[in-house]
């Protein structure tokens, strides 16, 4: 079967900067992908070559088969990207919006009753002839995943839709994607909360300096973690100094908090509370618990950078 | 072709300006009809331009197509680049819209506001002072081809421009002094040899020139000529955008 999104052999340079190099990947039909990585990764950069708003240097990408350079109308027809960044036009309302964005898409008056139908789901109906500039921050959002599925694209990217959104509209938000992706839309969302990633992706790719450093389904990645243990221990007094072989394994520190990564076959969890009691740390709680996708994909990231 | 695509775009075009009437049509108007009755009012007895045309009657003509050219390239320009700026571009961007469809809805949209602040300022005028006409077909053809050339030009300005100062700089330090020296106010022949022949260099004069003898049955130069001079450089301003938007210039990165 054809797949959702095929990127091969991808670059693309700004300059001096190789932001994609060589970047291979692909995205099955029906998938709830996700595409992960730090700020700087070419996340941004892969969807907008995606979107045709960015151009390759070299490589293929194509959408439900379609090329997006020598095929490009019917990719974008197949396609739909909810962007990172708050945009609108001021001049319009958001049913004008809407309808325009159809029309761009070749639908017309046809298309009202599904135009109907997002404004409902998205909760946009009773501001439907409000000017966009009225809007709130959250419904603007609100208004660009509608302007998004508003030609009924099969394959859908948001690219970080919940940043900055306070938590009632990313619930709704997320119960409204999960739908689509219910009634058979392929999904490839990329966020920075990574507990929203773990929650809904099927697969997951990590992107970090251009390149992919992990392709995997969810539970494959999870899994890659399973050798570490988070160990977290609340004192008295916040720890200043600890050894240097524990000094090495910590993951956070947060006033009377400590968050250890150990191994679980190589460190002895006793071991280490002797150890912290022997530098004069009075122990009032403790306890361990699995990594999860942020440690994963922080390990991950962070065995890039080393040299 | 995505024919609804572009009359979407198109549509979408004419509503923006139409949304915001007083500034795109009423003020430029008002601006044209400040011009003609200071300029007409302290000129009228001290210059001839054309044998038995009154200036007031000369003078219209020529506010009506500055008019018509400035609001062109302030049509396409702007509505460019307040969406470059704001970014909301990328709605058009990411559609199956051809770099081909995408301009002749820029450039067209902003010929209807050419011409109909144009008609404005006409039947404004009309109130003042009765005007001949010769040819309402070369009147068309001159307001049409001329403000599409200036449309094209106002694509190249909104994409080459970062910021509204660059594009404000554009306007000020090209079109406004091109426009100005088109012969709006004068005819050619009354200036010294070496301005007149410099004004055969302005493609703006035979623009005007044209339209004015549509009025007139009379020019400094032949209608015939300056059509051609306006066709040319709409054929070599358009060619010029089309590889622009092909290429994606400032707007695909």
């Amino acid at each position: 079967m054809t797949a959702a999104v095929a990127i091969r052999g991808v670059h693309k340079r700004y300059r001096n900067v190789h932001a994609l190099k060589g970047v291979d990947l692909e995205i099955r039909r029906g998938e709830f992908f996700g595409l992960l990585g730090p700020n700087g990764a070419g996340k941004s950069t892969l969807i907008n070559i995606l979107a045709g708003l960015a151009r390759l240097d070299a490589g293929t990408v194509a959408v439900l088969g379609h090329d997006v350079v020598k095929d490009y109308r019917q990719a974008r027809r197949v396609l739909g990207v909810v962007p990172q960044e708050l945009v609108y036009d001021p001049f319009f309302s958001v049913r004008e919006v809407l309808r325009l964005q159809a029309g761009y898409f070749g639908l017309g008056r046809e298309n009202d009753a599904w135009i109907e139908e997002l404004l409902d789901a998205l909760m946009l109906a009773d501001k439907a002839e409000a000017n966009m500039r009225s809007l709130s921050g959250g419904m603007k959002r609100r208004v660009l995943v509608a302007q998004a599925l508003v030609h009924r694209p099969p394959v859908v990217v948001l690219d970080e839709p919940t940043a900055g959104v306070d938590v009632e509209l990313r619930q709704s938000l997320w119960q409204f994607i999960q739908r689509l992706h219910h009634e058979g839309h392929t999904i490839v969302l990329t966020t920075h909360y990574l507990e929203e990633a773990e929650a809904l992706c099927e697969r997951i790719a990590i992107l970090d300096r251009g390149a992919v450093i992990a392709l995997d389904s969810k539970q494959g990645l999870l899994a890659r973690g399973m050798d570490s243990v988070m160990f977290t221990v609340h004192t008295e007094s916040p720890i200043t100094q600890l050894p240097a072989a524990l000094e090495s394994k910590v993951k956070r520190r947060q006033g009377n908090e400590l968050v250890l990564q150990l191994h679980r076959r190589n460190d002895a969890i006793a071991d280490v509370v002797d150890e912290l009691r022997a530098h004069g740390a009075v122990i009032t709680d403790l306890h361990t618990e699995k990594p999860d996708l942020e440690d994963v994909f922080l390990e991950l990231t962070r065995k890039e950078r080393r040299p | 072709m995505n024919l609804r695509g572009f009359y979407t775009l198109l549509y979408k075009e004419l509503l923006r300006f139409y949304k915001v009437g007083f500034q795109t049509l009423l003020a430029p108007v008002l601006t044209a009809l400040l011009y003609l009755l200071v300029f007409g009012h302290v000129l009228e007895e001290h210059v001839q331009a054309f044998p038995g045309v009154r200036y007031t009657a000369f003078l219209i003509p020529g506010l009506m197509m500055m008019a018509v050219l400035q609001n062109a390239f302030a049509n396409s320009s702007s509505s460019l680049i307040q969406s470059k700026i704001t970014g909301n571009l990328i709605f058009i961007l990411m559609t199956p819209l051809s770099h081909v469809e995408f301009f002749l809805a820029f450039v067209l949209a902003a010929v209807v506001r050419g011409v109909v602040v144009g008609a404005g300022v006409y039947l404004a005028a009309l109130v003042f002072i009765p005007l001949p006409l010769h040819s309402a077909l070369i009147l068309l053809a001159f307001a049409v081809f001329g403000s599409a050339a200036l449309a094209t030009l106002g694509i190249i300005a909104g994409l080459w421009a970062d910021k509204f100062d660059q594009l404000a700089g554009f306007q000020n330090f090209i079109i406004m002094p091109l426009t100005f020296l088109s012969g709006v106010f004068y005819s050619i022949h009354s200036l010294p040899q070496f301005w007149q022949a410099l004004s055969h260099f302005n493609p703006f004069f035979y623009m005007n020139d044209g339209f004015r003898y549509g009025f007139f049955g009379v020019s400094d130069v032949s209608p015939e000529r300056s059509f051609a001079v306006v066709l040319l450089s709409l054929a070599l301003l358009s060619a010029l955008t089309l590889e622009l938007l092909r290429r994606g210039y400032k707007i695909r990165s």
